[in-house]
């Protein structure tokens, strides 16, 4: 896996930017290369709010990526808008909590992730992208947890509560993803 | 030194600080408004001056007044923004004074929209404001780039007392990138600047400006700005080169991001057995002129072909180099349209079909010749 992408995509508030760079941090701490581009463009209040991140062993030549690997979707626009979008083979993840959708494509994996039910169940609403990025990490193995995990530290060890309710999520949302991709390599 | 995930816009802001600039002018406008933000909380920390034009062509005026004290003074804008401090530009350049400039590009002409571009070409490298001058050009591609370039604008500034021009796309301004800071900046030494307008306590008062009235005066004074321009082309070209070998089939020249694409396609290409080699000018003025001839002339190579995000700007000096000694070719999006490399990989099959070359000519002969034995 020489270079990985992958789209976090929502509406404003919901941490995708944020989801976006704590990943690149998390290369940045393996000595990987990485890109992080925002949506960058008129967009209508309410509509989407998207970025991509790229994560090479090598030098990243375009930072702009038609067809990334990982697309993670957190609200149903999103959906409608990147699901076509997945390269083949690739990897989708729905947040289910606030899209009922499915997909039809059968050239890629799809996971579901109830993620603002486990961010609340854990305590902490806003975490629902710690939840995404998790099974992100799990499914993919962009970045390993270690790294992730360190990166969170980092960011928010001055706030305990919020650290320890991401750190919670986060690990939640890692072995959901490693269950589903465990049980898609059993098949 | 640690690395740290910068946006473009920001990293630039922060360069430009490490390399010394104390005064920072600028007017908001899209996609490198952050670089303004940066400046407004960073400078007071500095010591430094952050000041918000009325407008750009306040900015420009400002800007004008700070350099002739000496001081290391900087703005950013994009497009439509630098447009309107082009008199204030010429009138720098005219009154020999080193300022660094900006340009986060985005599509025109007139407002345009907000999205990448590198139409801003023609503007930058030959001249944009009147009169006989041109400005030091320099394009990134990468954030750590666009950093290591800010920090050499100023020094190269001082050195030729000249305007110099940073041109980005807008995805340099708006990507994030790790980027490394020198721990201390460092520069090679540079002349004093007894010109600078200081105070005039205890000596005679003197006197910056662009006006000249008497024609020799004036002619003199353009032709002193032109040996400088003269001593950039023979110090201060710079580009890189990529995977340019002699198996290149085609050449690409382009720059800034659309370079970083070009790179992509060319390493798909390579999977396929095709060799395309990339040319990628860091300095636009002064261009890289002889190494670009020869890289475009090297034995195999059937076509030369310009990548822009822009009508074919950079191009016409691509012809003029190359001087028809190779097929020079165009492909180009503007408008905030960013090309994909699978829109290159298709531009650069279209050139083999249509230049084939002596291989495939003689392949297809050979064939012939069998045809006719049997």
């Amino acid at each position: 896996m020489s270079q990985y992408e992958v789209t976090f995509a929502g509406f404003g508030g919901q941490g995708i930017m944020t989801a976006g760079q704590l990943l690149s941090y998390a290369g940045i701490a393996e000595d990987k290369q990485v890109v992080w581009i925002p949506s960058y463009g008129p967009e209508m209040r309410g509509g989407t709010a998207y970025c991509t991140v790229v994560v090479s062993k090598t030098r990243i030549g375009s930072p702009i990526i038609s067809n990334p690997r990982c697309i993670c979707v957190f609200n149903r626009p999103s959906f409608d808008k990147f699901e076509p979008m997945v390269k083949a083979g690739g990897l989708l993840i729905v947040n289910s909590s606030l899209i009922n959708s499915t997909s039809d494509r059968e050239d890629i994996r799809t996971l579901y992730v109830p993620a603002n039910e486990m961010a609340i169940k854990a305590g902490n609403p806003k975490s629902s992208n710690i939840v995404v990025l998790g099974a992100l990490i799990g499914a993919s193995e962009v970045v390993k947890y270690d790294s992730i995990e360190k990166t969170i530290e980092k960011k928010l060890g001055h706030k305990k509560e919020a650290l320890e309710s991401n750190l919670k999520v986060l690990k939640q949302g890692y072995e959901l993803g490693r269950k589903a991709m465990k049980k898609k390599a059993k098949v | 030194m640690t690395k740290v995930l910068m946006k473009g816009n920001e990293a630039i802001a922060e360069a430009a600080i490490k390399a010394g600039c104390r005064a920072y002018f600028c007017y908001p406008i899209t996609p490198q408004s952050e670089v303004a933000e940066y400046m407004a909380k960073r400078m007071p920390e500095v010591d430094g001056v952050f000041l918000q034009g009325e407008s750009e062509v306040g900015v420009g005026n400002m800007l004008f007044g700070a350099a002739a004290t000496g001081r290391r003074v900087f703005s950013t804008s994009s497009s439509p923004g630098i447009s309107l401090m082009q008199e204030s530009i010429s009138y720098m350049a005219g009154a020999q004074l080193p300022v660094v400039l900006v340009n986060i590009m985005r599509g025109g002409p007139g407002l345009g929209g907000i999205l990448p571009a590198q139409s801003d070409y023609f503007q930058s490298v030959k001249g944009g404001g009147h009169g006989d001058y041109r400005l030091l050009v320099l394009a990134p591609s990468t954030i750590q780039e666009a950093v290591d370039l800010m920090m050499l604008s100023f020094h190269l500034a001082d050195k030729y007392r000249n305007p110099v021009m940073m041109i980005g796309d807008g995805m340099i301004g708006q990507m994030m990138e790790p980027v490394e800071f020198p721990d201390k900046y460092e520069e090679p030494p540079l002349p004093d600047k007894p010109w600078a307008l200081t105070g005039a306590a205890g000596r005679k008062a003197q006197v910056v400006k662009s006006l000249f009235l008497d024609p020799i005066m004036l002619e003199k004074n353009s032709w002193l700005l032109h040996e400088k321009y003269e001593q950039m082309k023979l110090n201060e070209t710079r580009f890189e080169l990529y995977k340019v070998n002699p198996k290149n089939e085609i050449l690409i020249i382009s720059y800034g991001t659309m370079a970083r694409i070009c790179q992509t396609a060319i390493d798909e290409l390579e999977e396929h057995g095709i060799s395309v080699g990339l040319f990628r000018p860091v300095s636009l003025f002064p261009f890289p002129e002889q190494q670009l001839l020869k890289a475009a002339t090297q034995k195999g190579v059937k076509a030369v072909l310009t990548v822009e995000m822009s009508t074919a700007q950079m191009h016409e000096d691509v012809q003029r180099i190359v001087m028809g000694k190779t097929p020079t070719e165009f492909f180009g999006r503007t408008g905030g349209v960013v090309p994909s490399p699978q829109e290159v990989i298709d531009q650069v099959m279209g050139l083999l079909d249509k230049y084939p070359g002596k291989k495939k000519a003689q392949h297809s002969a050979s064939k012939s010749k069998k045809a006719q034995g049997k």
